[in-house]
């Protein structure tokens, strides 16, 4: 009886994995399977043209610009907030106060942020519909994500670290600086990964706040589309499944070749430290 | 030294100098008292040793001699203690104490990094940039704490992948490149093997003539086989203060007597 409910628990094991990596593998199957024959050379590198046909490069650039602006102005104020919390605050109550509101902040929906940003940043701040609106939006929406993964990692490097520093008469900065930040870096850089994807993924806050142009932008005050957007967009307007299937492809490959690439850095940085 | 050797003989504390005298020392961990007016004047050069069961306060005394309760929140003291006459904690400079007053700790810390990087780690934080001064001083650090030999050859490689004996000794070395005067030792051989223990006991006798080195131990044996004083701390207080042979040999106190003849503790 005890050996027929070992093995009972055992298929459900064996049952749950298999159901979540066949729902990836049949996601990304349907999406290979309905567009790939539309990706080539000219849909990647080709400029868009509104009568149909022509190529995403202009989505592909919008979609860049807002991860790296994005990324520029959150991971350093990201960071910082999370030292500040984690190493220099007292804890007590209003630390307390501010993780449990960048907590909450992670929660919200990202269609309330981008209301926010349409109000704020494109009206008030009279940005207008702009790359630059929408990557300010997505930092917002970014900023928690990495404030909890860095205070995460910061959490993890040992107190014996931080005693061996001090003890040989460093400053606090000296010790963050050169022990306690370095110890970090695989755990923040995986906050960041994570807050590429979000970015990648973002479309109704974008959507709201970057608006729906389908061209080149000229600078990063221009209004554009982001490749989630634009592929909404063919769906929605056109019905047309295949093209949206194919920026699907171009979105998987990028945030794969993202991903890859800021984990071969962690693993690097590792290894100058190791 | 002529007079460290007639001090042990006849049992006479006042040839030698002082290096920390400690005077009504009591420490609170928020409500809690720790340390229960502490005094104690430990010797220049030599091995002091604090023993005593667990939770006695003997590492929460060791501390207070680098400010390290200071990362502890809630920690209040009360009393004085002085080295070299500077009162250490009515001098905000704790950075300049922690350069004089080294520390060795229970588990080896080393950071991850090279063997190199560990022991040029704290001069290099003083401001230190010359390759060949660096050099210098880590060989030298290396050699003082007798582990030269066995890691020469890997000093670019990672400190984290020596043995625990060996990480203790270059935790030892990277004391010593700071330069310090005093050498706290908090429990220093409690995770190591009796081999890697027996090479640090002999460090230690060696060091003895250069440094002030203060020691808490577990390990009553390690107290008579290193230290020339031995502390006996009970509950937060200094029940017995004397060279280690009368520690050892005859306690004035009942309580001694009980812990070092393994009655408790």
């Amino acid at each position: 009886m005890r050996k027929a409910k070992d093995y009972f628990f055992q298929s459900l094991l064996w049952l749950s994995a298999i159901i979540t990596i066949a729902t990836l593998c049949i996601i990304v199957g349907f999406i290979f399977y309905k567009g790939i024959h539309l990706i080539n050379l000219d849909f990647i590198f080709g400029d868009y043209s509104p009568s149909g046909g022509g190529g995403i490069l202009p989505m592909i650039v919008t979609t860049i610009y807002t991860i790296v602006i994005s990324l520029l102005i959150a991971t350093p104020i990201g960071i910082l907030a999370a030292v500040y919390l984690q190493e220099y605050a007292k804890q007590g109550r209003l630390i307390r106060i501010i993780r449990f509101a960048t907590e909450s902040l992670t929660g919200i929906p990202s269609i309330i942020y981008g209301l926010f940003g349409a109000v704020f940043f494109v009206t008030v701040l009279k940005m207008g519909m702009s790359i630059i609106a929408a990557s300010l939006t997505l930092t917002i929406i970014v900023l928690p994500v990495i404030i909890r993964t860095t205070e995460e990692a910061l959490k993890t490097v040992p107190l014996t670290y931080r005693e061996g520093s001090l003890a040989l008469g460093t400053t606090k900065l000296q010790t963050l600086y050169k022990v306690i930040l370095p110890s970090a870096m695989p755990g923040i850089l995986s906050g960041i990964i994570l807050s590429i994807g979000r970015i990648v993924g973002e479309s109704a806050a974008i959507f709201l706040t970057a608006g729906t142009v389908a061209a080149m932008p000229e600078n990063i005050f221009s209004s554009a589309r982001t490749l989630t957007v634009h592929s909404f967009l063919v769906t929605q307007e056109a019905g047309d499944i295949e093209l949206a299937a194919a920026v699907g492809i171009v979105l998987i490959v990028i945030i794969l070749i993202l991903n890859l690439s800021a984990t071969f850095i962690s693993k690097k940085l590792n290894k100058a430290d190791y | 030294m002529n007079t460290t050797k007639m001090d042990r003989n006849k049992g006479n504390e006042q040839q030698i100098q002082n290096k920390i005298s400690v005077n009504d020392l009591n420490l609170f961990y928020g409500e809690k008292q720790a340390l229960f007016s502490i005094s104690i004047d430990i010797r220049e050069k030599g091995v002091t040793a604090l023993i005593g069961p667990s939770g006695c306060g003997k590492s929460t005394f060791l501390r207070t001699l680098n400010r390290m309760n200071d990362l502890i929140d809630g920690v209040k003291i009360s009393g004085d203690i002085v080295i070299d006459n500077e009162n250490i904690y009515r001098s905000n400079d704790v950075i300049k104490l922690r350069t004089k007053v080294g520390m060795v700790f229970q588990k080896p810390n080393l950071f991850p990094m090279s063997i190199y990087d560990n022991v040029a780690y704290g001069p290099r934080m003083q401001g230190i940039k010359s390759k060949k001064v660096l050099n210098q001083l880590v060989e030298d650090s290396l050699k003082s704490a007798a582990i030269w030999d066995e890691v020469k050859d890997r000093l670019k490689s990672s400190a984290l992948g020596l043995s625990g004996g060996q990480q203790q000794r270059v935790c030892i070395a990277r004391a010593i490149a700071m330069k310090p005067e005093v050498i706290l030792m908090d429990e220093p051989t409690s995770a190591l093997d009796p081999i890697s223990t027996l090479k640090v006991e002999e460090l230690i006798a060696n060091m003895k003539k250069d440094y002030t080195i203060v020691i808490v131990t577990h390990n009553m044996q390690q107290a008579a086989r290193v230290s020339d004083k031995t502390a006996f701390f009970l509950n937060g207080e200094i029940i017995e203060y004397a060279n280690t042979e009368t520690i050892f040999s005859m306690p004035k106190d009942q309580r001694t007597e009980d812990y070092v003849t393994g009655r408790f503790g």
